[in-house]
């Protein structure tokens, strides 16, 4: 009896012990909270990186002054002042390649200006500074500009304008923008949407309303657990295999009587793009699915509905808004998923909106990666700022779908 | 008379042709995610075929020598692997205790209210595309890790900053399967604990944590093989060519930044360098596999346990 009694400490060994222990508990508590901390630290750091890269100081220089070509500014000409400005600058065999690609009468006022700005005064940046360190050592810069570049001249710039997104690829920092990387991006979730949509929720609606409990049934969920967690990467070679190798008739449109291409093609990287996503939609799909009450279900072979008009008529209508969830969330993962489309083969560099599934194609996040891995600072500014139009586009899509959740939950 | 007006009514059951086409349809969409598999499996096989099947490639090459560069006879696939395995390393040490611990403080600490302003942070974390991770790698987390262990020995391009935001990457999957896991763990067991004297710490590092260890075995394999295969980040920040190395601050590409780098640029099919990619896919493909099955095994076993 006295054994035991002595391991319980007693008095104020009692109370210390005691003492240590809730500290020790307080301590935890801390230190659970800090891992929390450090998330919340780390996608402010995030946030803070990008923003910070998208504005800024930029030191630059002009091959030609515009002050030269033109007595009024540049952009207070009209289209035809513009023409005449163009023509008096650049070589004739230039002017008759660029009439080639498109006649210049018929040629916008925004697409003169960017000419004249890309072929004649042609504005090479020297160097680029951060949001913070053009607020925080403005004189620093300046005088850095003076010694280093003494012709350049100095500007706060903002990289995310408003023609960074209506201007299509360019080899120009200064130029460039995401036109044609946001319109194939949305070409390619198209497709991916069309082809995953429809199988997935039909794979999703035999999987619970059809398949018997038997071992075939767990092979294919299984299947498509697993599916779900296969590398981006590995989905990139079986499209690379698959639908740019051994269906290329198909995929280059050459079925079609489209020559000009191979099968590189927008329609192979959707393709490949929906093969990745198809388990997501699934899996979500029967979830919503799974929610529908049973007694709706009887209720309607009750007055003698059909297998197939109680999920058409019932079933179906009340998973429609999660099955759409699960499909948003699908579009946003297909619209950042990068590494399957540089396997597939985007072009890197594409100044042509994409015309139809055939053409070639590059997407936003090949943009962003083909940026970032620039060396000069300028191609990190735009990147940055397609980062920027890449997390807004995610941020509404993912706004829909939370606002469709709330509605689903309500209904049921 | 009754009698003759229900013999209008054929009760026995119709076969609907409709109903038989729309099913035998729908079972197609439900078997297509085999095909999928299989097709992975052929597609990528046969062209790992061709490569092994290369008279120049042995087994002992290819697990044998420690320089891989299939266009001019080298085919040792280790400085592959082991930059894979100090990224994932490196993001596993980060993840790991960061994901337990925000799981354990938001199961068993966070009021609702807290709950639900923490629970978004960690699923914007998981929502942010990869190659946006790579661009913080690259010119935030490197440029910091210059100035800590400076310039001289620290790279542009390595892996300790791939490997660091990779952990980042993760942080969100570990942490919600395991609070999950810790959500499963039944209240009794919880209610003794503190009905002995046993503080919250003590409930939750000796009671919670080990009653749902098995759903944490699920996270951190789950969480390995999303390592693995993380594509973004390491083809941004963790540099471009095959380097046997294990020190994390010098550049070197792991299996899936080899794939992303080969494949990106003109490659002619056929060759041993095409051919060499579907040979590592395979692996990738194989080894992530086995670990799927292995954390989705683990599930299901644990939640047998509780019902």
């Amino acid at each position: 009896m006295n054994k035991i009694k002595d391991q319980f400490p007693e008095g104020d060994s009692f109370r210390s012990e005691l003492d240590a222990r809730y500290r020790s508990a307080t301590i935890g508590q801390i230190v659970f909270l800090s891992a929390l901390f450090i998330a919340i630290v780390s996608l402010t750091a995030l946030i803070y990186n990008i923003v910070d890269g998208a504005f800024g100081y930029t030191a630059y220089e002009y091959k030609t002054d515009p002050a030269t070509i033109s007595s009024k500014p540049l952009t207070e000409l009209n289209q035809q002042e513009l023409l005449v400005v163009l023509k008096g600058n650049i070589s004739s065999g230039a002017y008759k390649k660029l009439n080639n690609e498109q006649i210049m009468e018929t040629r916008s006022e925004a697409d003169l200006l960017s000419l004249i700005l890309e072929r004649i005064i042609r504005i090479d940046t020297k160097a680029t500074w951060t949001l913070t360190q053009s607020l925080f050592h403005k004189a620093e810069i300046e005088a850095e500009v003076a010694e280093k570049y003494p012709d350049a001249k100095l500007e706060f710039r903002n990289w995310l304008t408003y023609s960074f997104l209506t201007s299509p690829m360019s080899s120009h920092a200064e130029f460039a923008g995401v036109r044609t990387a946001v319109l194939g991006s949305l070409w390619l979730v198209g497709i991916a949407i069309l082809f995953a949509l429809p199988i997935g929720t039909g794979a999703a609606i035999y999987l619970q309303e059809y398949a018997q409990k038997n071992i075939f049934t767990r092979i294919i969920q299984t299947n498509i657990n697993n599916l779900a967690g296969v590398p981006s990467i590995v989905y990139g070679m079986l499209g690379l295999a698959l639908f740019v190798r051994v269906m290329e008739p198909f995929t280059s449109g050459s079925m079609f009587g489209i020559t000009d291409s191979n099968g590189r093609t927008i329609l192979a990287a959707g393709l490949t793009m929906g093969m990745l996503v198809l388990p997501l939609i699934i899996i979500n799909a029967q979830e919503a699915i799974k929610a529908v009450p049973d007694s709706l279900r009887q209720a309607a072979y009750g007055v003698g509905a059909t297998k197939w008009q109680t999920i058409w008529h019932h079933v179906l209508p009340n998973s429609i808004a999660g099955i759409l969830t699960g499909t948003i969330l699908a579009i946003s993962r297909a619209i950042g998923e990068t590494a399957p489309l540089i396997v597939v083969g985007a072009s890197t560099f594409i100044s042509v909106d994409p015309s139809g599934p055939f053409s070639k194609f590059t997407a936003l996040p090949i943009q962003i990666y083909q940026w970032t891995t620039r060396a000069q600072s300028e191609f990190h500014a735009i990147a940055a700022s397609a980062i920027i139009v890449l997390m807004v586009l995610l941020l509404s899509l993912n706004a829909t779908a939370i606002l469709l959740r709330n509605r689903f939950q309500r209904r049921l | 008379m009754n009698k003759s007006q229900f013999k209008e009514f054929d009760l026995r059951k119709k076969s609907r042709i409709g109903e038989e086409v729309i099913q035998s349809l729908l079972f197609m969409a439900g078997v297509l995610s085999i095909f999928t598999t299989i097709a992975i499996v052929y597609e990528l096989g046969k062209e790992a075929w061709l490569f092994f099947g290369n008279p120049d490639v042995t087994f002992a090459k290819f697990f044998g020598s420690t320089e891989w560069s299939p266009g001019i006879g080298k085919f040792g696939i280790w400085p592959l692997v082991t930059s894979t395995l100090v990224t994932s390393v490196i993001a596993m040490l980060i993840s790991l205790p960061l994901g337990l611990a925000s799981a354990l403080y938001l199961s068993e600490y966070a009021s609702p209210k807290a709950r639900s302003v923490l629970k978004p942070i960690l699923e914007i974390l998981a929502g942010i595309p990869t190659v946006v991770y790579g661009y913080f790698a690259l010119l935030f987390v490197t440029p910091i890790l210059q100035s800590v262990f400076g310039k001289d020995n620290v790279e542009v391009y390595n892996m300790a900053s791939a490997g660091l935001v990779m952990g980042i990457m993760i942080l969100p999957l570990i942490s919600s399967m395991s609070e999950d896991a810790f959500s499963a763990v039944p209240r009794p067991l919880r209610e003794g604990a503190y009905a002995m004297g046993a503080t919250k710490l003590e409930t939750s590092l000796q009671v919670v944590l080990p009653a749902a260890l098995s759903g944490i075995g699920a996270a951190v394999i789950l969480g390995i093989s999303r390592a693995i295969g993380e594509t973004m980040i390491v083809a941004v920040a963790a540099g471009s060519g095959p380097n046997f190395t294990f020190n994390p601050f010098q550049a070197a590409e792991t299996m899936t930044g080899h794939i992303a780098r080969i494949s990106g640029g003109d490659l002619s099919y056929n060759s041993i360098d095409y051919t060499s990619l579907f040979a590592i896919a395979l692996m990738l493909f194989l080894v992530t596999l086995v670990l799927n099955l292995i954390s989705q095994w683990i599930v299901q076993r644990f939640r047998e346990q509780y019902e």
